[in-house]
């Protein structure tokens, strides 16, 4: 081949894989405009005001009410639950590997790990209904366990692997002299675990929160499957709740193209949307804060 | 005794915490797979349901599930492939650089039902493809593509400069040198990422959720432009929408044995690849 021409294709081939650069882009782009040109079609219907105070869903009573609040409230009730449990347990795991695991050991509980977080969720929302459910029906006397706490749960079990490999990732990142700084001084392991090494990782395990946070707001089947979703307001984590996920799941398949309650439901995910875009950005933000300040 | 006590309990707190991971995993495969067992057999995973869902066997969404991760992964890594090669092998640190990257990180946060809402606008009404097995495996590629890029960005960036600039050296053009040396030695590491991005893709189902699938095909083979069955979604619906769902239960554990079966095996193969690679290096 002539070298004109294979420089030619050189030239091509990499504009060709630009373009591609552009469609990742575009995507992004795409999703945004979809989400902001309904939820817009949405506004010029329903008043945003009774939308973001309105505590109320109930889009088809004769009088449709359109109020936000009562997922809203749900899906911060079930990720406040997941992240009390998630956050402790998986902060101790990731310290536990990290600190104290022996190789083999090490080699045996992150392969396991890793398969939790294969886990398909909707299996996992099988067993909130099938293990979870009645135990905790089993427990307060209820006709099903099937509410906001077995959501929560759930997304714990969810967000766990997430949290544990960043936490881990951060806390391994801790240079040893810090440590032996610590044990000069005569501080016990535990001691420097819980004054040296944790708050020296903090920005690195604050991350691992917020992506945990972001799996578990975003997560669909699972509180689909495990919360019962209740429309009304929710109560408590032992009453029925219906997120912001759970509410597009059970009503997209069933409304009219292009009337205001389609229209409603993409307004709920531009809210869910913007949500998990906030709580990505921070813990983006405290990646690179945690890379900037360990490579000075 | 305190003193001897504190270190005990010290480690006994993280002891507890890591056994309650442990404990988790544990209760998820013992449960699926003891009372999954029973309801496999051949005829379970080869014939196609009867009676209403209450008999039979799994066949459609089995074939379903399979078909729409092939159409996931003839969309995803392509694009997936090349953006990561423009990012690791041209692009230069500028504006347009960290857009894309802005870009990807933000798509990996998206939750999963908004993807499912993007395909329905999209591929579904937009393009007026309608509710179909390439509607829905269109969907679940541009889920998988930020995943797909990301995991061939990192296979390409461990194989080192010099092999590039031996390739440069002996006058190879930049494509020739990433067709012919580059990609085939990154192919283990590519191929790990992809059948990883696919065993998650293989269990999703909020997206698939308005794009295509439905509870009944009376027809294994599935077509591209019609509704399917797949596995994540069937496990669904027998789980919670059936009007027998204590007598379809066997038939729920056996579909989710199924398909935690499919994801294990992928991952297995991922994990297998990347051994056997890293032995070799």
């Amino acid at each position: 081949m002539k070298l004109a021409l294979r420089e030619n294709i050189d030239r091509t081939a990499k504009w060709v894989f630009r373009a591609t650069g552009i469609v990742v882009i575009a995507i992004l782009a795409g999703i945004f405009f979809m989400l902001m040109w309904n939820t817009i079609a949405f506004f010029l219907k329903i008043k945003p005001l009774d939308f973001i105070t309105g505590t109320q869903w109930n889009p088809s009573g004769g009088q449709a009410r359109y109020g936000i609040l009562p997922l809203l409230v749900s899906t911060c009730l079930v990720t406040l639950g997941a992240m009390a449990i998630a956050i402790p347990l998986g902060i101790g795991t990731a310290a536990f590997l990290s600190e104290y695991a022996g190789k083999r050991l090490k080699n045996i509980l992150k392969p396991l790990i890793e398969m939790l977080a294969a886990v398909p969720s909707v299996a996992i929302g099988f067993l909130g209904i099938v293990v979870l459910g009645p135990g905790i029906a089993g427990l307060t006397q209820q006709a099903n366990g099937l509410n906001a706490l077995n959501g929560a749960i759930l997304l714990a079990v969810m967000s766990l692997p997430t949290i544990i490999t960043v936490a881990e990732d951060a806390l391994q990142g801790i240079p040893g002299t810090y440590k032996e700084a610590s044990y000069g001084v005569g501080a016990t392991k535990w001691q420097t675990l819980i004054r040296v090494t944790i708050p020296a990782a903090a920005p690195g395990i604050l991350a691992a929160v917020m992506l945990g946070v972001g799996r578990a707001i975003g997560e669909t089947m699972t509180v689909l499957m495990a919360t019962g979703n209740a429309a009304a307001f929710p109560k408590g984590f032992f009453h029925s709740v219906r997120t912001i996920t759970a509410t597009i799941a059970i009503e997209m398949g069933e409304v009219p193209y292009e009337t205001t309650h389609y229209y409603a439901l993409f307004a709920i995910a531009a809210v869910l949307f913007l949500v998990t875009l906030i709580i990505n950005m921070i813990g983006e933000y405290f990646v690179n804060k945690y890379r900037k300040y360990h490579s000075a | 005794m305190m003193k001897k006590l504190t270190p005990v309990i010290e480690w006994g707190t993280l002891l507890l915490s890591t056994g309650t991971v442990c404990f988790f995993m544990v209760v998820i495969l013992w449960d699926i797979i003891s009372k999954g067992a029973p309801s496999l057999s051949w005829q379970f995973v080869s014939t196609l349901p009867k009676a209403g869902m209450t008999q039979g066997g799994i066949l459609p969404a089995i074939t379903g599930t399979v078909l729409l991760t092939l159409i996931t992964a003839l969309v995803a890594a392509p694009f997936g492939i090349c953006c990561a090669v423009y990012l690791n092998e041209y692009a230069s640190d500028n504006w347009f650089t960290r857009l894309i990257r802005a870009a990807i990180r933000n798509l990996t946060g998206v939750p999963s039902i908004i993807y499912g809402l993007f395909g329905l606008a999209l591929f579904v009404q937009a393009l007026h493809l309608g509710t179909s097995l390439l509607a829905a495996g269109f969907t679940l590629g541009l889920l998988s593509l930020p995943y797909m890029i990301t995991t061939t960005e990192e296979a390409l960036r461990r194989i080192p400069a010099s092999t590039r600039e031996a390739a440069l050296a002996i006058g190879a053009t930049q494509l020739e040198s990433i067709r012919d040396v580059v990609l085939p030695s990154a192919l283990p590491g590519i191929l790990t990422g992809v059948v990883l991005t696919l065993s998650r893709a293989a269990g999703e189902t909020a997206p698939i959720l308005f794009t295509g699938v439905a509870f009944y095909i009376n027809n294994p083979a599935g077509f591209l432009n019609q509704e399917f069955m797949a596995l994540p979604y069937h496990l669904y619906m027998l789980s919670t929408q059936h009007q027998a769902i204590e007598q379809v239960r066997p038939l729920a554990y056996g579909t989710a044995l199924v398909l935690i079966i499919v994801v294990f095996l992928l991952n297995l193969t991922a994990f297998y690849v990347r051994y056997k690679y890293s032995r070799h290096e």
